[in-house]
C-alpha cells in the first residue's frame, strides 16, 4: 500500500497500489506524476471506461486496469 | 471528451489515430480494423476455416469474439503450459477460455503439455537446462509445434494468433536493435503456410493493447488479467516500456514503426539472398513428421527424448 497524504483528495488504484492525487487535475496529468505511462492501463470510473482528459472530482476513486503483457513473443 | 461519430461520452481516446470513441462505436470500430487487416494482408477468406491459438488473455479471447462476431468460423485452441506461478495461471487460464467457448457454443482444442511431453514447461525447462532458468524459449518452442500440429490435423486454413501492435513493435524493436535481418525478413502479418507449415496470421497487428484491453472490458469477457509468472523481466517487455514513453511524446510513433517497417519488407529490404537464413532445407522429422532443419529428430521431439531420459535418470 502507497499513500501520500497532504491535501490530496482523489484515488487512483493499480493492482494492489492505492495513490491519493490532487482532485482537479486531468486523469492523465495524475497518472504522468505518479510515473505511471498513459498508455499502460485504461481508467475506470465506477465500473465505466472513461478517457484521461477526465477531471477528477474531490473523493472519487478511478480503478487503472493494467494492459502491458507479454513474456518472449515469437520473432 | 466527445465520441466522433455520436456525440456521446467518449470512453476511449486514441491519440495516434485524433479518435475518441462512445462504447458501442468502439465496438464497432475494432472488428472494422480487424477486418481490413485480414483483407490487407491476405490472411483469409470468409469460406475460410481458422483455428485461433487462446491463452485466456484479452488479445486471444478479443480475437476470438471478432472473428465469430465478422462471420467467420473460428475454433480455439488452448494449450495448457502446467504453469502454476503461485496463482495456478494454467488452470486459471483454461477456466476462462472453456467459459468462453461454452458460454457462445464454440469448439475449444485442448492440449496438456505435462500429458504431451512428460513434465510442465517450468519442469522441462529445469530438466533440459534451455534457456538460461527461464521457460520461455521451451515454451515458444512446444506452442509453436503443437499450434501447428493441431492446425494441420485439423484441416484449418490459418492459425490466427493474438499478436497485438505492441507485441510486433516490440519485437521488431529487438531484431533492429540486434539487425537480426533472418528474423525481420520474416516478421509479417500473415505468413503464408508451406509444406508441413499451417499459415500463420495477426488480425489484431494494427491495434495496441489498449485497445484490445478496452475491446475485452466493452465486450465483457472474462480474461486473465494477470501477466504469467514467468514473464517478469523479459526483454520484450522492457522493450515495450521503452516504446509506451515514446508514444507518450509522440503519439503514433508505434504504429509509423511497424507500417513503415512492413513497407520496406514488402519492398524486399529485408529479402535474404539465395540459400541463407530465410529457407533453408526442410526434412520430416523421424518422429513426428513436422519439418525440421536438420534430418533426424526435431528440437521438439528431442527435447521430449530428453525429458523422458531425465526423468528415468532420476527414478534410478
Amino acid at each position: 500500500m502507497h499513500l501520500r497524504q497532504t491535501h490530496m483528495t482523489a484515488t487512483l488504484i493499480l493492482r494492489e497500489k492505492q495513490y491519493e492525487v490532487r482532485h482537479g487535475m486531468t486523469v492523465r496529468d495524475a497518472l504522468l506524476r505518479l510515473d505511471i505511462q498513459p498508455e499502460t492501463v485504461l481508467t475506470t470510473r465506477q465500473g465505466q471506461l472513461i478517457t484521461d482528459d477526465v477531471i477528477l472530482q474531490e473523493g472519487e476513486v478511478i480503478r487503472l486496469i493494467a494492459v502491458i503483457s507479454g513474456g518472449a513473443a515469437e520473432p | 471528451m466527445k465520441c466522433r461519430k455520436c456525440g456521446a461520452t467518449a470512453a476511449i481516446n486514441m491519440r495516434h489515430h485524433r479518435l475518441a470513441l462512445c462504447g458501442p462505436h468502439f465496438l464497432e470500430w475494432v472488428p472494422e480494423q480487424a477486418q481490413r487487416a485480414i483483407e490487407r494482408y491476405r490472411m483469409f477468406s470468409p469460406t475460410d476455416r481458422v483455428l485461433v491459438a487462446v491463452s485466456g488473455g484479452k488479445d486471444s479471447l478479443g480475437l476470438w469474439d471478432v472473428l465469430v462476431r465478422l462471420g467467420y468460423s473460428a475454433d480455439g485452441l488452448y494449450i495448457g503450459l502446467g504453469i502454476d506461478g503461485g496463482v495456478a495461471y494454467s488452470d486459471q487460464s483454461l477456466t476462462r477460455c472453456r467459459t468462453f467457448a461454452e458460454a457462445r457454443g464454440l469448439r475449444l482444442h485442448t492440449v496438456d503439455v505435462p500429458s504431451e511431453l512428460g513434465a510442465s514447461i517450468p519442469e522441462v525447462a529445469r530438466l533440459t537446462h534451455r534457456g538460461q532458468q527461464k521457460p520461455c524459449s521451451v515454451c515458444g518452442l512446444t506452442k509453436r509445434h503443437e499450434m501447428n500440429r493441431v492446425a494441420l490435423e485439423g484441416g484449418y486454413d490459418a492459425l490466427a494468433t493474438g499478436h497485438n501492435l505492441d507485441d510486433e513493435v516490440a519485437v521488431l524493436f529487438g531484431n533492429t536493435l540486434n539487425w537480426s535481418t533472418g528474423y525481420l525478413g520474416r516478421q509479417a502479418p500473415a505468413l503464408e503456410g508451406r509444406p508441413g507449415f499451417a499459415p500463420k496470421v495477426k488480425p489484431f497487428c494494427r491495434l495496441l493493447e489498449r485497445e484490445t484491453a478496452a475491446y475485452a472490458l466493452l465486450r465483457g469477457i472474462e480474461y486473465v488479467y494477470d501477466e504469467c509468472p514467468h514473464a517478469e523481466g523479459a526483454t520484450n517487455l522492457m522493450h515495450k516500456n521503452l516504446l509506451n514513453r515514446l508514444e507518450a511524446e509522440r503519439p503514433g510513433a508505434k504504429l509509423s514503426f511497424y507500417l513503415s517497417f512492413l513497407r520496406a519488407r514488402e519492398a524486399g529490404l529485408f529479402v535474404q539472398p539465395e540459400g541463407e537464413l530465410s529457407q533453408p532445407e526442410m526434412h520430416p522429422c523421424s518422429s513426428c513428421g513436422q519439418p525440421t532443419t536438420a534430418p533426424g529428430e526435431c528440437t521438439y521431439c528431442r527435447t521430449r527424448r530428453r525429458v523422458r531420459e531425465q526423468k528415468e535418470a532420476i527414478r534410478d
